[in-house]
């Protein structure tokens, strides 16, 4: 006897979530460590080390294994008894020795987990006193980011892990004109962060992209074996920061933060700072090209005024499937932000918005977003987990949901089709292919909703219409 | 291509099999700055509760450990579903600092009043005896104000390994074993533990005992209810499954309620008919009993040994690499592999006690690779030295196989697949027919490079 797809359906929509004040239910959020390694994933020859317990390497692990179906190696300093008695102090030094052996990398991405924080380790000063005791040659740089997971979410560890990165490695190294450019592309998929890349080197920019996991997170089989992925953003690149002419950093709600990657290079070394939202879209892309091309001193190549176009001629096919539907959109606060720009300009109205990202800055952001006539309608959840979501979808009962895998259970009890879109994608093939940036990535995402749409109508008449 | 190294302090929990002498150290914390497969305590704790569907699971920390283990295990619940959400305190700075208990008690009230649960268990995380909560004391108030039993499991994630988080969970259990009504049951009966219901296995397995006229009293815990573990001391014997998550229960039942128990494993034709057999032989005063269990694996083997011929054929002399979390689910896979033509080449399991890792190398052909607690970069290492042509492990495991393109097999708690039992085997049997066998390994680069390709230097 083994559960028939009947007994399944029983049991998903047999929990009837019910919202409490104390508890976090399902939630909506990763802890701060994730964002923290999955930035020193992007940088080239790095290895991620938490300082902490066993768990919080392997628990990150698996679920980012799961999104990524790559290898994902994140060492861990395992804490002991001992350990959060007396301090990590000998644990973070024997870690730090035993990654330089077995892996030999170009970087260690130190991130703390909430043991080590509560303990009040002091990692900077262990960092200090076992590079003082290296010669200069064996050691590779060290990062250090504080991620408590009792403040903030996974990307508050994820943009301080950037922030920290260029705050350790960037100088200004040239005396001659600024060139290039910094791009600071947020947590994109694989797939957005080659678009990004290309659409750079088109208008003949250098670029240094942190993280870019493009590669060490999307990459092919190997042919010999790798201690570390091949691909990432290089130190040495990350160490000329401040030589760019600008850096561009990505996110609507980022772009409210004060202290940014982009933010610090600025006032270090006069590195202008362009901050845009996510790429979504077409005024979203319009405006990240624009910069491009600002930057550059070069127009908009052809290849994306094409793009453009058969991007405009997608929409205007398929306007009637999408126009005055309603949507729920849940996911970082920089992804909803993103998506609701690109459903606001196909007349989707996004009827609830929920994160579990608290930065505070969500709503005002989506308020510049959506047109005034819609807002009535609009929830806005900001530091929500699933069940204040979920309850809030089933009052407004919205159309399509748009958002992770992990909304499927919502999806399934109310019977409201769902477009997977963002981090993690556990139940499909291929989130790290997924695109949801520039012209490309809009056409994208606008088939797939277009499609779900069609889908369920087609599914839905009893004619059984071959022909929609 | 560059050698692989083996971290010194590593070399003594790595041994390959006819190199003497044998000195395998194990049940040792992990070394730092490795990247271990395993878990933490809190994480052994989790698996073993998971699947009681009708109790709530309240994990009071920060919100890591109860988002990475929302809903992410096959374990099947014939009706509650309870186990399937993920509750947690989501302390803040400000718990941090003031202490986390209020809002435990407000969390666990809130809960208790939405679901209804049976019981509840609070799963300590690192930080709680750090910030000094008192998680003992608020389960006492709040099972008593609120009538149901609450208890604390202390597991703390950097206190001892996964071994201890099982023992903690197993503490919990035994405060609810001996609180239930047992008048109804028949003299002739057994507790099932460590089986998780994963694809329903322990639905399979209840139905196997039930055929040869024995009472399951209670399954711990798949699919688990509170109210049969509250009455699991009237049963006659404990089944006790995988090496080390419930042996500490059934040790606790022993010396309390004298009930003794055997170790079983439902992995492979052999291993799940011993474990028939052997709950025979202890009612061996009921003469149908043997018979009843004779005519059962009789048929059940019958039904999928035809099959099974033809899958042996394809597999035929293959390699294969077990990394798996359980020291007596690698023996089971061993003899289960050999049904199907294969040898084990690489062996190893992440909590393996000395006793395990000695049964293991009897076990084991000359030249098998035996590993305690390895990391991705030795598991790689054998996998290629060895010529493994599959590995079976977890979701950790995979990418391993898949970038050096060796077919995998999910032998852990996430698969949707029952394996176990008789009907398991047969799922077994084709999950690797269907990985070794895929035309897609013909293009893998790793594969396709001759002999020096599959070498470390």
């Amino acid at each position: 006897m083994t559960a028939s797809e009947n007994n399944v359906e029983y049991t998903l929509k047999q929990i009837e979530i019910t919202p409490t004040v104390s508890a976090a239910q399902n939630a909506c959020k990763l802890c701060a460590p994730l964002g923290a390694a999955l930035v020193y994933k992007g940088i080239r020859g790095a290895v991620p080390l938490l300082h902490g317990s066993q768990g919080c390497s392997t628990y990150i692990r698996r679920y980012l294994i799961s999104h990524y179906k790559e290898p994902v190696d994140i060492a861990c300093s395992n804490f002991g008894e001992q350990t959060a008695v007396f301090g990590g102090a000998v644990n973070l030094k024997l870690a730090l020795e035993n990654i330089c052996r077995q892996y030999e990398p170009s970087l260690i991405g130190v991130a703390t987990t909430c043991l080590s924080e509560t303990i009040g380790d002091d990692v900077p000063m262990f960092i200090k006193q076992y590079l003082a005791g290296q010669t200069a040659a064996s050691v590779p740089p060290i990062v250090h980011t504080s991620t408590p997971s009792y403040q903030g979410s996974h990307m508050e560890g994820f943009h301080r892990a950037v922030l920290a990165t260029v705050a350790t490695l960037a100088a200004r190294q040239k005396e001659t004109e600024a060139a290039g450019v910094n791009l600071f592309p947020g947590m994109l998929s694989p797939a957005d962060i080659r678009h990004l890349k290309e659409m750079t080197a088109a208008f003949g920019l250098a670029a240094m992209v942190l993280p870019d996991y493009s590669q060490t997170l999307d990459g092919g089989l190997w042919e010999s074996y790798h201690r570390i992925p091949a691909g990432g953003t290089p130190v040495d690149a990350i160490a000329h920061a401040g030589d760019a002419a600008a850096s561009i950093e990505l996110g609507h709600a980022l772009a409210h933060v004060a202290e940014t990657a982009a933010a610090l290079l600025d006032e270090r070394f006069g590195v202008r700072a362009v901050r845009l939202g996510f790429p979504m879209g077409i005024r979203h892309t319009d405006a990240f090209l624009q910069a491009l091309s600002a930057v550059s001193g070069r127009p908009v190549p052809t290849v994306y005024r094409e793009q453009r176009g058969r991007l405009l001629d997608t929409l205007v096919d398929g306007h009637k499937h999408v126009n005055n539907i309603r949507a729920a959109v849940y996911g970082e606060e920089d992804l909803v932000a993103g998506i609701v720009a690109f459903l606001t300009e196909i007349g989707i109205h996004p009827v609830v918005c929920g994160s579990g990202g608290h930065s505070r800055h969500l709503t005002g952001v989506l308020e510049d977003l959506v047109p005034a006539s819609w807002r009535a309608e609009m929830t806005v959840l900001e530091g929500a987990d699933f069940t204040a979501i979920e309850t809030a979808v089933a009052k407004a009962q919205p159309d399509l949901i748009i958002g992770q895998s992990k909304g499927y259970a919502m999806s399934r009890r109310l019977s409201i089709p769902l477009v997977r879109v963002g981090f993690p994608i556990h139940d499909r093939m291929g989130g790290s292919r997924l695109l949801h940036v520039g012209y490309e990535g809009a056409m994208a995402l606008f088939d797939r909703i277009a499609n779900a749409l069609i889908e369920q109508r087609q599914d839905g008449s009893e004619v059984g219409y071959t022909y929609m | 291509m560059s050698s692989i190294p083996i971290l010194k302090q590593r070399e003594k929990q790595i041994h390959e099999t006819g190199a003497a002498p044998y000195e395998m150290t194990c049940d040792k914390q992990s070394l730092a700055g490795s990247v271990s497969q395993r878990a933490c305590v809190f994480c052994g704790s989790r698996v073993v509760l998971y699947p009681i569907a009708d109790a709530l699971h309240l994990v009071h920390g920060p919100i890591g450990c109860a988002a990475y283990t929302w809903d992410i295990r096959g374990a099947l619940s014939s009706d509650a579903q309870l186990h399937r959400m993920s509750f947690s305190t989501d302390l803040q700075e400000k718990e941090v600092i003031f202490g986390g208990e209020k809002k435990l008690y407000q969390a666990l009230c809130e809960l208790i009043d939405a679901y209804n649960p049976k019981a509840a268990f609070v799963y300590s995380t690192c930080i709680v005896g750090i910030i000094g909560d008192d998680v003992a004391a608020v389960c006492r108030r709040v099972s008593r104000e609120r009538g149901i039993p609450v208890l604390p499991v202390h597991s703390e994630g950097f206190k001892g390994t996964k071994k201890d988080g099982y023992k903690a969970a197993c503490d919990a259990l035994f405060q609810l074993v001996g609180t239930g009504d047992t008048r109804d049951i028949a003299p002739v009966s057994i507790n099932i533990l460590g089986e998780f219901n994963i694809g329903g296995e322990a639905w399979l397995i209840r139905d196997y005992y039930q055929r040869m006229g024995v009472q399951v009293v209670s399954v711990l815990t798949g699919d688990g209810r509170v109210d049969d573990i509250r009455r699991a001391h009237g049963a006659c014997l404990n089944v006790v499954q995988c090496s080390g998550a419930m042996t500490f229960l059934a040790e606790m039942m022993k010396a309390k309620y004298g009930i003794p128990y055997i170790r079983a494993s439902y992995f492979g034709i052999e291993d799940m008919a011993k474990a028939l057999y052997d709950v025979a032989v202890h009612f061996s005063s009921e003469a149908a009993i043997q018979q009843r269990t004779e005519t059962l694996v009789r048929d059940q083997v019958n039904a999928i040994v035809p099959e099974l011929k033809c899958i042996r054929a394809d597999l035929e002399g293959k390699r294969a690499a077990v990394y798996v979390g359980g020291a007596f689910k690698v023996f089971s896979l061993i003899k289960a592999l050999r049904h199907l033509g294969m040898r084990v080449v690489v062996a190893g399991s992440q909590t393996g006690n000395a006793d395990d890792y000695a049964t293991l190398r009897d076990l084991c052909d000359p030249g098998t690779v035996i590993l305690d607690d390895a990391n991705p970069l030795e598991l790689s290492r054998f996998v290629i030295e060895k010529q493994a042509d599959l590995f079976i492990g977890g979701v950790k495991e995979r990418p391993i196989a898949y970038k050096l393109g060796v077919g995998f097999c999910d032998h852990n708690h996430e698969r949707k697949t029952p394996l176990a039992g008789f009907e398991g085997m047969l799922h077994f049997a084709r999950e690797i027919h269907t990985t070794v066998t895929s035309p897609v390994w013909q293009f893998v680069p790793f594969r396709n490079q001759g002999d020096t390709g599959r070498t470390v230097p």
